[in-house]
């Protein structure tokens, strides 16, 4: 790889060992990719996770005298300030999201704690090269943006934040975002709920390729794109698709697959999303508790969802996860008050899968979320996966 | 690029994060998510995955690609590595950036590209010599 003066400096140490070390990570993915130099970045986000591997990463660098030059934004952890006042969290996992909090902060990260960074504080424009980890964030500033990013590590995405700097390969370069199959639409996509099955069925039938979907709707709303992100990323990993006639990079054919020809079409129809559906949700039954918000809800969704709920008593435990924003919103709005009276939580700042829900460990509950129920099965919590709305009614009724 | 030495066989490859290993192979047809394996026992617990119930604890582990989103493969391999059940080292046929940046990150020697014949020729239980600093593998003779 060819390296600039400044990048030299920064690998040879005269701006520190840690800026150095993040630096030869770069370059050794830059290695690893047969990239031919640097290029700046204008953006990051960190999918910062409050696990030890995060933890133990950032405070080494820090340690070695690391600070970001390019601020990222960071995914949520926990909300420690209301976590702090719920018994069943332990003193260690508060003193490790503390940790956290105050490492990110100290490297330079914008602490919004949103893992749709995307919808808000961190959008990126047309081409813009940028270093995003996040599953449901990645392939939402390629597609749907058309900005420019690999599929970024947590570690490496900080890398980039600290020299300002990835190397030039993959998703960066025309070559790689084109089209190489097409995926035909047959099945209904009425909900954005049908989004997170659509996601998750298609990585197995098309490994590795970009799909150019066909069939998708021009008023596809934000959120059944960041459940389709989400899921393409939790099933496989697909970070950039087109959808024809509604991505900035597809609005022709041509366009979408660089002019290359007898490309192989997949094609999907409900049996495939329902095969998908039985294969990954729970049997429905009673259910302890309902888990939403991964992603991050919108305040569409929650306004929804408190109208559904208005009026009822919650059965069950409903945890609604979001962002600071949207959380100030809902409060601003009054819906966090009907979801609050209704016996739900509006939470900020919190993941799924965080060392906070151990109390749900040997439970059933219900989720709208693919990725949410596929990750916290570490965690031994299981899931029936269904509609938000169906989500919300099981909360009043106990059952689903 | 096959050649017999000492009833052993080498193959190119092209180094990902550098080291060398030598170790049992493990073949999974399907990519992994190393965060759904038991860091305590390095048992794959995916559901529905084709190593469900086996160990990837200090075997050459070979598989197409990484799966998972950007910050669970790292904690998952960290964590392994933390509890001595890390993967000794990893062949991959589809490298993506968050499997190479925490294998980079955590020392884990990695290769791609290895020769076709290779795949042909190796199955689960083989010993690996794998040197990624040299580019290559040798299948140790039974």
């Amino acid at each position: 790889m060819v390296l600039t003066e400044e990048e030299i400096a920064m690998l040879e140490g005269k701006y520190g060992e840690g800026t150095a070390l993040a630096m030869r990570i770069q370059v050794g993915i830059g290695e690893a990719f047969d990239a031919q130099r640097l290029v700046p970045i204008s953006r990051a986000h960190v999918a910062l996770s409050n696990q030890e591997a995060d933890l133990w990463f950032v405070e080494k660098l820090l340690h070695l005298g690391a600070a970001c030059r390019v601020s990222p934004t960071v995914n949520p952890g926990f909300d420690l300030s209301y976590f702090s006042t719920v018994a069943t969290v332990k003193s260690q996992d508060l003193e490790q999201m503390a940790r956290t909090a105050q490492a990110y902060r100290d490297i330079g990260a914008i602490l919004n704690y949103s893992c749709t960074p995307y919808l808000f504080d961190n959008i990126p424009r047309l081409h813009e090269i940028i270093a995003f980890s996040e599953s449901s964030a990645t392939p939402y500033v390629n597609a749907v943006y058309g900005a420019r990013t690999n599929r970024e590590s947590a570690q490496s995405a900080l890398c980039a934040a600290i020299t300002g700097r990835v190397p030039e390969y993959g998703l960066l370069l025309d070559e790689a975002r084109y089209g190489t199959v097409l995926v035909q639409i047959e099945a209904r996509l009425q909900s954005d709920f049908d989004y997170q099955l659509l996601g998750y069925a298609i990585p197995k039938k098309i490994h590795g390729e970009v799909p150019v979907f066909m069939g998708i709707p021009k008023d596809v709303t934000p959120e059944s794109l960041m459940n389709l992100g989400a899921e393409l990323n939790t099933a496989g990993a697909v970070p950039m698709y087109h959808i024809l006639g509604v991505t900035p990079e597809a609005q022709s054919l041509e366009q979408a697959t660089g002019y290359r020809k007898n490309l192989n079409t997949v094609v999907i129809t409900n049996q495939d999303l329902e095969r998908v559906h039985d294969q990954i949700s729970k049997k429905p039954g009673p259910i302890e508790f309902v888990m939403l918000g991964c992603p991050h809800l919108t305040l569409r969704q929650i306004q929804n969802i408190a109208q559904l709920i208005h009026g009822h008593k919650l059965r069950t435990e409903l945890w609604i996860n979001t962002s600071a924003h949207t959380r100030l919103l809902a409060e601003r709005l009054g819906i966090a008050q009907i979801i609050e009276d209704a016996g739900g939580h509006i939470l900020q700042d919190s993941c799924v899968d965080q060392p906070i829900w151990a109390h749900l460990a040997g439970k059933i509950g219900a989720t709208d979320s693919p990725k949410c129920a596929y990750y916290t099965a570490r965690r031994s919590m299981d899931f029936v996966i269904r509609s938000i709305e169906e989500c919300v009614a099981a909360a009043i009724k106990g059952e689903i | 690029m096959v050649n017999a030495v000492n009833n052993s066989k080498e193959f190119s490859c092209h180094k990902i994060s550098g080291g060398r290993a030598e170790a049992p192979c493990i073949i999974s047809p399907d990519d992994i998510c190393f965060y759904l394996c038991d860091p305590k026992t390095g048992i794959v617990l995916e559901e529905g995955h084709a190593l469900k119930g086996r160990s990837l604890a200090d075997k050459i582990v070979i598989f197409p690609s990484g799966k998972g989103s950007s910050v669970v493969q790292t904690d998952g391999l960290f964590q392994l590595a933390m509890n001595g059940n890390a993967p000794k080292a990893i062949i991959v046929q589809y490298p993506d950036t968050v499997l190479v940046a925490s294998c980079i990150i955590l020392d884990i020697p990695m290769v791609d590209r290895v020769d076709p014949a290779f795949y042909h020729w190796i199955e689960s239980g083989v010993t690996l010599h794998l040197d990624a600093d040299r580019e290559r593998i040798r299948v140790m003779a039974p």
